[in-house]
């Protein structure tokens, strides 16, 4: 059951021979740069087991942009430090399943293993730029940390990498910033330099986590903008995770949609956008404002609020919130399904977990059980409005 | 902030270049509003520099900018917290900053406010009913409390008999902010500002926040001052919409007009960044990042980002002007009837030698208009 099989459509190899850079190892072909396969995380606290990240597969090719979209507490970020093997099973964290990267088992090496890669090959951009910063460190140290330890490096050719690097991700004045502290810098810019930090040693995989979540959004804008012009020019992967929809339609290849710690649909961007399954995806891209046609609009509202992953819901973990449960939903969690097997449905990859998928009859029948009833199986009141048609 | 209070605001009052009358659907009027901090060392944060800004009579005015433009203090300034440093706030035809504290806070019962965290913005060791019902208490109301407060709890979607015992903690976040706009409305205010609302909130229960704001106005006849950094949210609430950038209104006008054909270089690239859900951004996107309030630059504060700026941008302050029925802008060079998609018109581009080189800090305008 792996979701996200590569497209092959994408080739994303082609910086290999320009830079070299990329060589391939033997040995390693199905040309899966990153194969993430059921990783489980559970944090045991006092209050109980949280089981933040369950079952989640996905397989990314280099080159490939894929989004992790969810909200608070969907496990995004969790899944993300997984697979940088920040999170490693303790005395109160479980971890299961495997991340493997280039033929690397990621998820059984040691620290020491793990910073071999970590900045080399694997680099991550976090939410805010302030608290990833050493706040008593200059700007240049913090860059040629990294470019030191991996790339032996001496110190005036690291230092003239580092204004390089802080000249290509849009920084005026390169020479005077590597002599600055965070602080001298406004969030925009520091976000610039943790971008360069990441990209110092060409990583082949990009983790950004909620990489423009702190950031105003014409300063958003520059920098998803730069973040993809980069990743298209050195052929980078990429994992966006973030919790806005619209950030991601024009940035990424493939979307996951992530609720309460499992993936529950995956696809093509386009094929999410022009046809979600899950109703979930369908609820959360009628939830955003709309920024063309009249104001006033009546927002879709999705009752009731993310579920607490202590107490998960039982079947569908939606399913308290969807406006289409029945029966089966409460009881019989859904496996992630095909969209090829629904009657008109079927480009590419696209999977979902709903027994009632949006656009087909049994989703329309589902709704007009609701409808007539006024509640959903769940025993959330619907109303006639509450999704559009 | 203290340290200014009630000290200048007889001077600018009535000599406003305003041209409309003051028309009694004009609940709120700012006349050449400042707010400056000190930011130690002898410096100034110019937060709000002259802004002139009149509210009608149940509109939502969405306030709009990126941080450090200012709008959040606007907001304050108006509920006079802190008192501005100059100018005026007309509020049902009288002068807040010219009244007494004691007379201020006799009128806060009708001008209430929400804040952007909800969880914070309420007292953690204190019942929701108690939270509630105290401003009713606090203006000698009190006897209505048992029957007052069930009511606007169930306004807000909150069920009475099952918030009696609780306390803040125990709620979501989305539900913390049906509290606070409960406690904002329990007075039965005439205005409610409104800042940053639910960019605390996830997108879902946004939409709830959203659409229970547009049901409260309706019911309780309120007006929205409406400040917010999304402006896909903005867009949807507002009647009108006034951009800030660096403590100054560059535009001001309706919603819909506004966002399809901005005429401030500034709300276009605000609006030509917003991602959409049909695809990629719908304008050009700029460059640069906003200077520092301590020394913004001179003329008009936009200049230094600005792809149209001129010499006489870096030596005039743009004035507030008509350029349409009912759109503002303060601009030497507005982009006039050119929808947000398309690319602007390259005509007025900076000559060589115009305003760029003495970029921010070179030249620390006093932001006195």
């Amino acid at each position: 059951m792996r979701p996200t099989t590569p497209t092959a459509e994408k080739a994303p190899t082609t910086t290999d021979t320009t830079t070299g850079r990329h060589a391939r190892r033997e040995g390693f072909e199905d040309g899966a740069l990153l194969t993430v396969d059921d990783v489980h995380v559970r944090f045991h606290t006092r209050n109980g087991v949280v089981h933040a990240v369950e079952g989640v597969s996905m397989a990314l090719s280099e080159g490939e942009v894929l989004a992790v979209v969810g909200e608070s507490g969907s496990g995004k970020t969790v899944f993300t430090r997984r697979v940088m093997g920040l999170i490693s099973g303790s005395r109160d964290t479980d971890v299961e399943g495997t991340v493997t990267f280039d033929g690397i088992r990621l998820s059984e090496l040691d620290a020491k293993g793990l910073s071999k890669v970590w900045g080399k090959e694997i680099a991550l951009v976090l939410q805010d730029p302030m608290t990833s910063l050493n706040p008593v460190k200059r700007i240049g140290t913090q860059i040629t940390e990294t470019l030191r330890l991996h790339q032996n490096l001496t110190k005036q050719d690291a230092n003239a990498r580092a204004v390089e690097l802080l000249r290509s991700v849009g920084l005026s004045e390169p020479e005077r910033r590597v002599r600055q502290y965070p602080h001298e810098l406004s969030g925009g810019m520091r976000q610039r330099v943790t971008i360069a930090i990441a990209l110092s040693c060409s990583p082949r995989l990009l983790l950004a986590d909620e990489p423009t979540t702190a950031l105003d959004v014409t300063v958003q804008a520059q920098i998803l903008d730069l973040l993809g012009d980069l990743q298209s020019r050195l052929g980078m992967a990429m994992l966006l995770v973030t919790h806005d929809l619209r950030v991601v339609r024009s940035r990424s290849d493939r979307i996951a949609v992530m609720y309460a710690g499992r993936i529950v649909e995956t696809a093509a961007t386009k094929d999410l956008f022009d046809a979600p399954r899950m109703p979930y995806t369908e609820a959360l891209m009628n939830a955003v404002p709309p920024i063309t046609g009249p104001n006033h609009v009546r927002l879709a509202v999705i009752p009731g609020r993310p579920p607490d992953l202590l107490a998960p819901p039982k079947g569908c973990r939606f399913s308290p919130r969807c406006p289409y449960a029945q029966d089966r939903c409460l009881t019989e969690e859904p496996p992630l399904r095909d969209a090829a097997e629904l009657p008109g449905g079927a480009t590419g990859d696209h999977s979902f977990r709903c027994w009632y998928p949006v656009g087909t009859a049994e989703n329309v029948e589902a709704r007009r059980v609701n409808v007539e009833r006024g509640e959903t199986a769940a025993g959330t009141p619907v109303t006639g409005e509450m999704v559009p048609a | 902030m203290s340290s200014t209070e009630i000290t200048r605001e007889t001077s600018a009052v009535m000599d406003e270049p305003r041209e409309q009358p003051a028309t009694d659907d004009v609940v709120l009027r700012l006349e050449d509003l400042v707010v400056e901090f000190p930011a130690g060392a002898g410096q100034i944060v110019h937060a709000v520099s002259g802004i002139n800004l009149e509210v009608r009579r149940g509109e939502t005015l969405g306030l709009v900018g990126e941080s450090g433009c200012g709008k959040s203090t606007t907001g304050r300034a108006i509920m006079q917290l802190p008192r501005p440093t100059s100018g005026s706030v007309h509020f049902d035809g009288r002068d807040l900053a010219s009244l007494s504290a004691e007379e201020v806070r006799k009128l806060r019962p009708k001008l209430q406010m929400i804040f952007q965290d909800p969880i914070s913005s309420l007292n953690p060791r204190r019942r929701i009913p108690d939270i509630v019902g105290d401003p009713l208490v606090v203006w000698g109301r009190g006897s209505e409390k048992a029957k007052v407060v069930p009511e606007v709890l169930r306004a807000v979607g909150l069920d009475p008999d099952q918030v009696a015992d609780r306390r803040p903690h125990q709620f979501s976040g989305g539900q913390c902010q049906r509290v606070s706009i409960a406690r904002a409305l329990v007075l039965e205010p005439e205005v409610l500002i409104c800042d940053e609302p639910v960019s605390a909130l996830d997108v879902s229960v946004q939409a709830q926040i959203l659409n229970l704001l547009e049901d409260m106005k309706a019911r309780y006849g309120l007006t929205l001052v409406f400040i917010a950094h999304d402006l896909g949210v903005v867009r949807n609430i507002s009647d009108r919409v006034a951009v800030m950038y660096l403590g100054r209104i560059c535009e001001l006008g309706p919603t819909e007009a506004l966002f399809d054909a901005p005429v401030h270089p500034y709300s276009r690239l605000l609006v030509s960044s917003i991602p959409s859900m049909e695809g990629a951004q719908r304008g050009e996107v700029g460059t640069g990042e906003m200077p520092s309030p301590v020394s913004p630059p001179s003329g008009c504060r936009f200049r230094t980002r600005c792809p149209l700026a001129t010499e006489r941008c870096a030596s005039e302050v743009p004035e507030m002007r008509e350029v349409a029925p009912d759109r503002f802008t303060a601009c030497h060079h507005p982009i006039l009837d050119t929808p947000v998609e398309a690319s602007l018109p390259v005509a007025g581009a900076a000559p060589a030698g115009a305003g760029d080189p003495s970029t921010n800090g070179s030249a620390p305008a006093p932001a006195d208009s």
